[in-house]
């Protein structure tokens, strides 16, 4: 029983954090809450079905083609659909859930309602402390360690990074520093289209694709990134951590868990925020300061 | 004392074309099940009437007071539960389970309130987002009272073979909260100070708390409005429906309020009002087309909000309407000069 939760929960809190530290990204470098963020997940997830599945191609080769599609794909979106309306976050929010529904019936379309599951080229299992874990879970949770070490590295030892952090601290100050403010944002949007989509490449020989599959990730990590604190990569990190290993607890322990594991998970963030309203490790800004 | 109230008509009514529209489309909504008895017209329309107590409720919680709420469904669902179960298992008439699923729907408000004080911006956002999805998850999570996945069915539906009466409830029962909440948001009513308050609250908090405005009481008032209204909606649906069903809850509804007010026109009352009888009536008749039916409401929406940001209601008034640069009365488009002071207008 503990065993089991605490290797679920790792790969689950792995996957989390691979997705909340992409859209806690956004939200720092751009203050946008970007509701289309784990359609790429999805759309990521689709592509390798597509090229590996249907066209037949090698699961490492689908992989690459659907990683650098979706991102191709996100940065298509953050141009034509989010660009010009950047300075309304309400208006974000609507716009971006309303290009996910539509990333949804394009899915439908294609695809119809049926349940898939992709190919890939580890399969097998292994035996840890007498559970069983598959070869793409330790596949996910290697990657899930080097894009992490990646992102730090970007993001505190190049000139890019230092970029990007000045934006997320004050774009202004940064714009007249002589950094192009659109361009950063641009190039923000597309790493975090790229976390989701190595996300959803990663995880999706173990999961079955549905056309709906991006709306409870979606929920999850919004959980986990205003439990972190909007906007700090460490929170989310640990949000990440601390939302995946609630869900599988009440996965593992409590009857009729897997409807309860949301909403656990939810009210956990509620109460946090109630303590901490600016959530783990969030900066209050002045501006936002209640 | 006729001729004066005639007088008002003509310069408050008649000579603002916004307003002379509003009155035409009243009108017409009065007459239509004169002309055609048609149900499925008329039951579009009445759902149409209810959502548009939804929007409208929506409109008054986020769009004046500030609070942009994403889980609006959470009063709808409330409401629409709390009727429909009182009425399955205890028997009592709708007349008696609406409003007291209208006031639980307050008590919901009034709890998702209390976060959400001390909140704002994105995190008031996303934390209301969390409240109807914790209830869904406790609603799959005890299926032998509420029913799960099927939800409550079998409740006593209002005149369900009589489309003309079920027309004419929602229309008056829509005329009054829309009025209420109109009143409740009009930052010029000498009656009450709600509507400034409201509007205080949204452009500066802070300066709002300096003037001496208890802006906790004010936003708890508008969660409570919001919420009593949202639950009015949801407990009519239920008895309209005859079932109190998840999607009642859904996040899907919680956005579909969102839409249709930003679609109509955000902050004015009438846009919601409008953008529920142009979107609601559109969607229905879009169910010929099940496979991009989804996808032409989502194009739509992406459409409106990237081309007519404001909303269409106030893009269409702002064609019709001018106002004086000097005593701020709105005029005709074709005029030009001011019909009260005679000053020109630009």
């Amino acid at each position: 029983m503990l065993e089991g939760i605490l290797v679920n929960g790792l790969v689950r809190s792995g996957i989390y954090a691979l997705l909340a530290i992409g859209f806690s990204l956004i939200f720092g470098v751009a203050r946008m809450i970007n509701l289309a963020f784990t359609s790429f997940y999805m759309l990521g997830a689709y592509g390798l079905f597509l090229f590996a599945n249907r066209l037949g191609l090698h699961p490492l080769l689908a992989m690459l083609i659907s990683l650098v599609l979706t991102t191709l794909i996100g940065l298509a979106t953050y141009k034509i659909f989010i660009d010009r309306v950047r300075e309304h976050h309400v208006t974000v929010m609507l716009i971006t859930m309303a290009v996910a529904i539509i990333y949804q019936e394009v899915i439908l379309l294609i695809f119809k309602g049926h349940y898939y599951t992709p190919l890939t080229f580890l399969t097998g299992y292994l035996t840890i402390l007498g559970v069983k874990v598959l070869y793409q879970h330790i596949l996910v949770l290697g990657v899930v360690v080097v894009v992490l070490l990646g992102v730090w590295a970007l993001l505190s030892k190049t000139r890019l990074g230092i970029a990007i952090r000045a934006v997320a601290q004050d774009s202004e100050i940064a714009n007249l520093m002589g950094i192009n403010v659109s361009r950063i944002l641009l190039i923000t949007m597309t790493i975090a289209s790229a976390l989701a989509a190595i996300a959803g490449v990663a995880v999706a020989p173990t999961l079955v694709l549905e056309p709906y599959m991006w709306t409870h990730p979606l929920v999850m990590i919004m959980a986990i990134v205003v439990l972190g604190g909007l906007g700090s990569v460490k929170g989310s990190l640990i949000g990440a951590f601390i939302i995946g290993f609630v869900e599988t607890a009440v996965v593992f322990l409590l009857p009729s868990g897997a409807f309860l594991k949301g909403a656990i998970a939810l009210i956990v963030m509620v109460v946090i925020l109630l303590v901490r309203p600016e959530g783990l490790f969030g900066v209050v800004f002045e501006e936002e300061r209640l | 004392m006729i001729r004066r109230l005639l007088k008002d008509f003509q310069g408050d009514v008649v000579a603002i074309p916004g307003r002379f529209l509003a009155l035409l489309f009243f009108i017409a909504l009065i007459i239509i099940p004169v002309i055609t008895t048609d149900s499925y017209l008329l039951r579009t329309l009445a759902f149409a009437n209810i959502f548009a107590i939804f929007a409208v409720s929506w409109d008054l919680l986020s769009g004046y007071t500030g609070q942009v709420n994403f889980g609006h469904a959470l009063f709808f669902g409330v409401a629409a539960y709390t009727s429909a179960l009182l009425n399955l298992k205890l028997g009592l008439s709708p007349w008696v389970t609406i409003p007291i699923g209208a006031l639980a729907s307050v008590v919901a408000g009034v709890i998702v309130c209390l976060p959400a004080l001390r909140l704002r911006g994105p995190y008031l956002s996303l934390v209301t987002l969390a409240f109807p999805l914790i209830l869904l998850g406790i609603i799959f999570a005890f299926t032998d009272f509420t029913g799960g996945e099927l939800g409550v069915s079998g409740i006593t539906r209002i005149y369900p073979t009589f489309p003309v009466n079920r027309f004419y409830i929602s229309f008056a029962v829509m005329l009054v909260s829309v009025m209420i909440m109109w009143k409740l948001t009009d930052a010029k009513s000498a009656l009450v100070r709600t509507g400034i308050i409201f509007h205080a609250i949204r452009e500066d908090e802070i300066a709002a708390r300096a003037s001496g405005i208890n802006t906790i009481r004010y936003k708890m008032l508008a969660f409570a409005v919001g919420g009593f209204f949202a639950g009015v909606a949801g407990a009519f649906h239920a008895h309209f429906m005859g079932i109190a069903s998840p999607a009642n809850l859904d996040l899907f509804l919680s956005f579909q309020a969102i839409i249709w007010t930003v679609f109509g026109g955000i902050t004015s009352i009438y846009g919601p009002v409008v953008g529920v009888f142009i979107m609601y009536p559109l969607m229905e008749f879009l169910r010929v087309l099940p496979e991009v039916r989804m996808l032409i409401f989502a194009a739509i929406v992406v459409v409106i909000l990237l081309f007519m940001p404001e909303g269409i209601a106030v893009f269409i008034r702002d064609k019709l309407e001018r106002q004086c640069p000097r005593c701020k009365l709105s005029n005709v488009w074709w005029r030009k000069t001011c019909r009260a002071c005679s000053a020109e207008l630009r």
